[in-house]
């Protein structure tokens, strides 16, 4: 039988929906942002982070109160737990969205060599696209594909680390670079910290779909 | 990503969501209790009890046994008129703005527009059909459209009619638990009430039973003002919009049910919702 508060849960699964899908429009506009260095796009970047943030007190708030007056238990319950994680991670995301926009309107008020750029779109592409997959394995109850996540992270770190490597080189080149490469260090590290609450995202999924730790399943994978 | 998009453009959107309390300000107060002592013999069990029932709403009382829910419940339709012992120390109850104790008001009428339901369903020996027209036979009714035309209403609006419409010449006494319990609120609407008191209508059925009789109060509330006595703090949670929470006789505290088991005022409310009592 389906009850009639069983709606509110449907109401919390498609609030983080939502969220997920607020959190990566900022990302991919903050790429572009950067890319076609548009100060218009930053600063909407930046408003757009409250709207995020308040989505994730009202899933935090749903979740108190269906807690608090309907007793959930084994997948509901999970359900909640990991809308409370998993809206914890878009709220970082949308963060690390706004940090970016912030750091390219500084980057754009003093120019930057245009080889400190050269990794951050397949960073962006390769974050993004977990991003969507962790959101989609949710959407469609997919623990494969929640599944196939883990790991993905690993070659952004690894564009990151090079990332630096290169930044740290173009500033030893020209002092007049420090400014803007360290805000692209930053950038760098956001998308990898991205991906990483992509991953977390997969993680939580798992856990919702199959009552198991994902880092236990996949440990030695 | 289109895939999250078609998900969420089905959905209501998020500014609209109606936790509940924006419509429970609105509503007006249909029972307005004042400064209600209530005396059994000597020994007093209801002290100072003052408390707003919004219209169109689900309170639920909710306290330990003997704090004085069923009390309170049965003054609302001046049941408790029908014990010897029983007398009011002061205050005041009205519904609709009308003062139920006055003499001039008819009892009758009163518990016509003020319906109740029992702990222990209690249909007659007689058949579903005239077990549901019960009260309209009384009123002196007896055309036979007229009573067809209430059973089918009434037995759609307690959820009962697809279970029994095919044998509603049986003994309302052949049914379930759960469906008798449903059949006397089928009953209790057939006079067309404003205002339905339930005491513990669950208490006596099952789990999957109990779920109907809840469903069942969740779309009556559209149409009825609805208090229900609950040893059952979950069922409180789930089925009311207010809950009142009693001790020994006193109202410690009365909110929005959300407000109630999610922070209470008071600390005594807070340790006998959280278990935590004597
Ligand atoms: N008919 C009655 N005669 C005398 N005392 C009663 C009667 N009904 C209830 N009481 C007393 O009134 C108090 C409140 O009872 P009640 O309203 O039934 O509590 P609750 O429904 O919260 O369990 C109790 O102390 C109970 O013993
Ligand atoms: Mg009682």
């Amino acid at each position: 039988m389906k009850r009639y508060f069983h709606e509110e849960l449907e109401e919390i699964r498609s609030h983080l929906m939502l969220m997920g899908e607020k959190a990566v429009e900022s990302v991919k506009l903050a790429m572009q942002a950067l890319l076609e260095s548009d100060i218009e796009l930053a600063n909407q970047v930046m408003e757009s982070d409250d709207v995020i943030d308040d989505i994730e007190k009202q899933i935090d708030d749903e979740v108190v109160r269906y807690v608090s007056l309907r007793a959930p238990v084994a997948r509901d319950l999970r359900l909640l737990f990991v809308a409370i994680k998993a809206s914890h991670d878009l709220e970082r995301v949308g963060d690390e969205a706004s940090n970016i926009a912030g750091r390219t309107k500084k980057i754009l008020a003093q120019g930057l060599p245009i080889d400190a750029v050269a990794r951050v779109p397949r960073m962006c592409e390769l974050a993004i696209n977990m991003l969507e997959d962790s959101l989609r394995s949710f959407i469609q109850e997919e623990e494969s594909l929640a599944y196939s996540i883990v790991g993905r992270d690993r070659e952004v770190d690894t564009l990151n680390r090079e990332n630096f490597k290169e930044l740290v080189e173009l500033m030893k080149s020209d002092s007049a670079n420090v400014s803007a490469c360290t805000e692209m260090v930053f950038i760098s590290k956001s998308f990898e910290r991205i991906a990483d609450h992509a991953k977390n995202i997969a993680e939580e999924v798992f856990y919702l779909l199959t009552a198991q730790s994902l880092k236990e399943v996949t440990r030695g994978k | 990503m289109s895939l999250v998009t078609d998900k969420i453009i089905s959905k209501p959107k998020i500014e609209t969501r109606d936790l509940g309390l924006e419509m429970t300000e609105n509503n007006r107060s249909l029972i307005e209790i004042s400064n209600f002592d209530f005396f059994y013999g000597e020994k007093q069990a209801l002290f100072d009890v003052s408390m707003d029932i919004k219209e169109r709403e689900v309170t639920a009382f909710i306290g330990p046994s003997g704090c004085g829910k069923s009390t309170l419940l049965r003054c609302i339709n001046r049941m408790n008129d029908l014990i010897e012992v029983a007398r009011i120390g002061s205050g005041k109850i009205t519904v609709n703005g009308v003062d139920i104790y006055d003499d001039r008001v008819d009892t009758i009428e009163l518990r016509k527009r003020v319906g109740m339901v029992f702990q222990k369903s209690n249909p007659f020996p007689k058949s579903i059909y005239e077990n549901v027209v019960y009260g309209l036979r009384i009123q002196g009714i007896t055309r036979k459209s007229k009573l067809d035309e209430a059973v089918e209403r009434c037995l759609k609006g307690a959820a009962l009619w697809e279970e029994v419409k095919d044998r509603l010449d049986t003994s309302g006494l052949s049914l379930s638990g759960g469906q008798q319990q449903r059949l006397c609120i089928a009953r209790a609407l057939a006079v067309e009430p404003d205002i339905l008191l339930m005491d513990e209508p669950c208490s006596a059925l099952d789990p999957v039973a109990t779920a109907k009789v809840e469903e069942l109060i969740h779309t009556l509330k559209d149409r009825y003002t609805i208090v229900i006595v609950t040893h059952n703090m979950q069922q409180a949670a789930r089925v009311s919009d207010r809950t009142a929470f009693f001790y020994l006789g006193k109202l410690i505290e009365m909110n929005a049910t959300d407000q109630i088991f999610m922070s209470p005022d008071k600390e005594q409310t807070e340790a006998y919702i959280s278990g935590r009592f004597g």
